[in-house]
């Protein structure tokens, strides 16, 4: 086995991993708000990316701009999505919740792509092509700019959570009721949670965007997202890193070494056949707080 | 009106235990299986074939799903592989030479087998970890049948399905796969209208209602749930071979992908959880509107000269199945099975008011 290969591997999934750690971040925040996966996740990353192209690409805007313009609209759209829709199911069952998210994704992967159009866009983050150097590897400047901004992402979402707000944000999930009697505003909170997910999305959405390309597939990232937020725990923002990372790993070790053998493909199982390992294995993963249910 | 009866006057347990008590139901029901089994010589052989025949698959398909949703309450997301694992299965067994009655039955099996796996890993915890145990058990599923040879015959392989008998009648032409459908459909409803009256189907229920609630009286949540798992895959199995064996006659992977296992879910979701009726309701809205909405489009299109790009024409079923599961949920949650029971119910005491419940 060429070891060189393999450290090159290694360092690319890790990079990658720390991309797709910026959707399973979403998921994590929200789960950790108000107890419910988000599975329309993987929809508004894509609807991000498509948001970005239409400023930039169609309107012609500059790109800091168009991306600007992006991060607000979509805030918003997370907000509105938790107001109009997730709110009036408080109460339910989490099946129900669960259903209403994966209704949401249908909904955006038919009706961002039907609009705008569903043939590959691009997005010119103005990253050059050639590759950088380290020691004898060879990594693609994408990879490494935008698992950077990735892992600087995640990182200050850890930081924000261990601030004032963030204790607020960690005490609804914890007791609503005894949080809204000192004063917290649990419905905001929550709202709030939704709008950063769809920020961390939307992230996610350009920076892949500009490496494949805009167009339905971004949704798939909810996949490898969902393997990232079981591996780390639902409710740990730091373990999103670490399973980041480890996925990624998995994937690209995966594709590098197993894809020769079968044909192609084994990128797509990685992260199912991690989802239902750590199910078998850790149900609440590495770093999740474990549930204990009170009758 | 037409159901008029004047208080429920229960004269023994057998009255009370009558699937459907009231005369018109009866009526209706008599007359609906009429209409089935008479259907391939009134209605035009085409739209037997397009409509009337995958409804009914798709329907049993949508019981099958139904059971383990709104029975027990455990969310599957893979069911399009449920049925895949069926269908290969029974093709396979067939291509040897095995009678379809058996193929069926150990399609059935497999399905059942494979699935309870996947089940058992997620319901030691809550039913969040099950929709993402069964989403992964969708593409652990596709990628083994393309990638192993053996199964689907290569990555763009279509394997054609021989002649089969059923009890000694050849499944052959529309007719007889008509009736063979029908059958499948039939045995499929009268377990799911049954099973609610068995002691099992009262202890899915209570699982439904409340996991731990259920427990304390007495009744092995685990082994319940991993049942409803295992009757739910076991129709998706025999369905998914009716559906290659008798209807497609051919199996290809790329039928069984997440884009099925979409569709059969927003059908229980639309027609109603836990609702007979509403799997045949739902299962017919979501085949049919998007059909019926693409050739409304179009005409309103062509009136107004407007062109509808193709972009958005293919993207159409994915818009309205996920606006169909939004707006249910947010607006009638047990679908249109609540909806058919409240116009029932609102004529059951016609001309009278019936008190909001």
């Amino acid at each position: 086995m060429d070891l060189g290969l393999l450290e090159e591997l290694t360092v690319t999934g890790a990079l990658v991993g720390a991309m797709y750690g910026l959707v399973a971040l979403g998921i994590v925040l929200i789960y950790k708000t108000s107890g419910t996966a988000n599975f329309a996740q993987g929809a508004i990353a894509m609807m991000g990316a498509y948001v970005v192209w239409a400023f930039a690409g169609a309107a012609g805007l500059p790109m800091w701009l168009a991306i600007a313009v992006a991060i607000l609209l979509m805030f918003a759209f997370g907000v509105a999505v938790e107001r109009t829709v997730l709110r009036r199911m408080i109460g339910q069952p989490v099946i129900m919740i669960v259903m209403l998210t994966f209704g949401i994704e249908l909904l955006l992967r038919g009706v961002v792509p039907g609009f705008l159009g569903s043939t590959v866009k691009r997005i010119n983050l103005g990253i050059p092509q050639a590759p950088v150097f380290l020691g004898d590897m060879l990594i693609n400047r994408a990879y490494l700019i935008g698992g950077g901004v990735s892992a600087a992402l995640i990182m200050a979402a850890v930081i924000l959570f261990n601030s004032r707000f963030g204790i607020i944000m960690r005490a609804v999930p914890d007791d609503q009721v005894a949080s809204w009697s000192v004063g917290i505003r649990v419905e905001r909170a929550i709202a709030v949670a939704w709008g950063l997910a769809a920020i961390a999305a939307t992230a996610a959405g350009v920076l892949w965007g500009s490496i494949q390309g805009v167009n339905w597939s971004l949704s798939l990232l909810l996949i490898k997202a969902l393997a990232i937020a079981i591996l780390g725990g639902l409710d740990s923002i730091g373990g999103v890193l670490l399973a980041a990372v480890l996925v990624g790993v998995c994937e690209s070790l995966a594709t590098g070494l197993l894809d020769p053998l079968t044909g192609g493909g084994t990128r797509d199982m990685a992260a199912s056949i991690i989802i239902v390992t750590t199910l078998m294995v850790r149900p609440y993963g590495l770093f999740g707080q474990e549930r204990i249910e009170r009758v | 009106m037409f159901y008029r009866r004047s208080g429920i006057l229960h004269l023994d347990y057998r009255y009370e235990r009558q699937l459907w008590p009231l005369p018109f139901d009866r009526l209706l029901v008599a007359t609906v299986a009429i209409l089935l089994l008479a259907a391939p010589f009134v209605v035009n052989r085409l739209y037997l074939v397009a409509y009337l025949l995958p409804w009914l698959i798709w329907s049993s398909a949508a019981l099958g799903l139904n059971l383990l949703m709104g029975g027990a309450g455990q969310i599957h997301l893979g069911y399009g592989a449920v049925m895949a694992i069926g269908a290969y299965t029974s093709v396979h067994l067939v291509r040897f030479g095995a009678p379809l009655e058996l193929a069926m039955l150990a399609g059935g099996l497999a399905s059942a087998a494979i699935g309870i796996v996947f089940g058992a890993a997620a319901l030691r915890v809550k039913s969040l970890y099950l929709a993402m145990a069964t989403i992964a058990m969708q593409y652990i599923v596709d990628f083994t049948i393309v990638h192993l040879p053996g199964v689907s015959g290569g990555v763009l392989a279509t394997i054609q399905v021989p002649m089969v008998r059923f009890l000694g009648f050849k499944i052959e032409g529309d007719l007889p796969t008509y009736y063979m459908a029908l059958l499948v459909c039939a045995v499929i409803t009268l377990f799911m209208l049954n099973v609610d009256r068995t002691a099992v189907g009262r202890a899915l229920a209570a699982v439904r209602e409340k996991d731990f609630a259920a427990e304390i009286i007495g009744i092995d949540t685990f082994k319940y749930k991993l049942l409803a798992f295992w009757i739910s895959s076991f129709i998706g199995g025999v369905v998914g071979s009716v559906l290659v064996v008798c209807y497609l006659r051919s199996v290809s992977p790329d039928q069984f992908h997440l884009d099925l296992s979409v569709q059969i879910l927003a059908m229980v979701l639309v027609g109603g959880l836990g609702s007979v009726l509403g799997s045949f309701f739902g299962a017919g809205l979501i085949l049919f509107a998007p059909i019926i909405f693409e050739g409304l489009i179009g005409i309103t299109a062509a009136a107004l000269g407007v062109q509808i790009n193709a972009d958005l024409k293919a993207h159409l079923p994915l818009m309205l199945y996920g606006a169909l599961i939004v707006v249910f949920l947010l607006v009638e949650p047990l679908g249109l099975a609540k909806i058919y029971d409240n116009v029932r119910n609102y004529f059951l005491v016609w001309p009278f008011r019936t008190s909001r419940t």
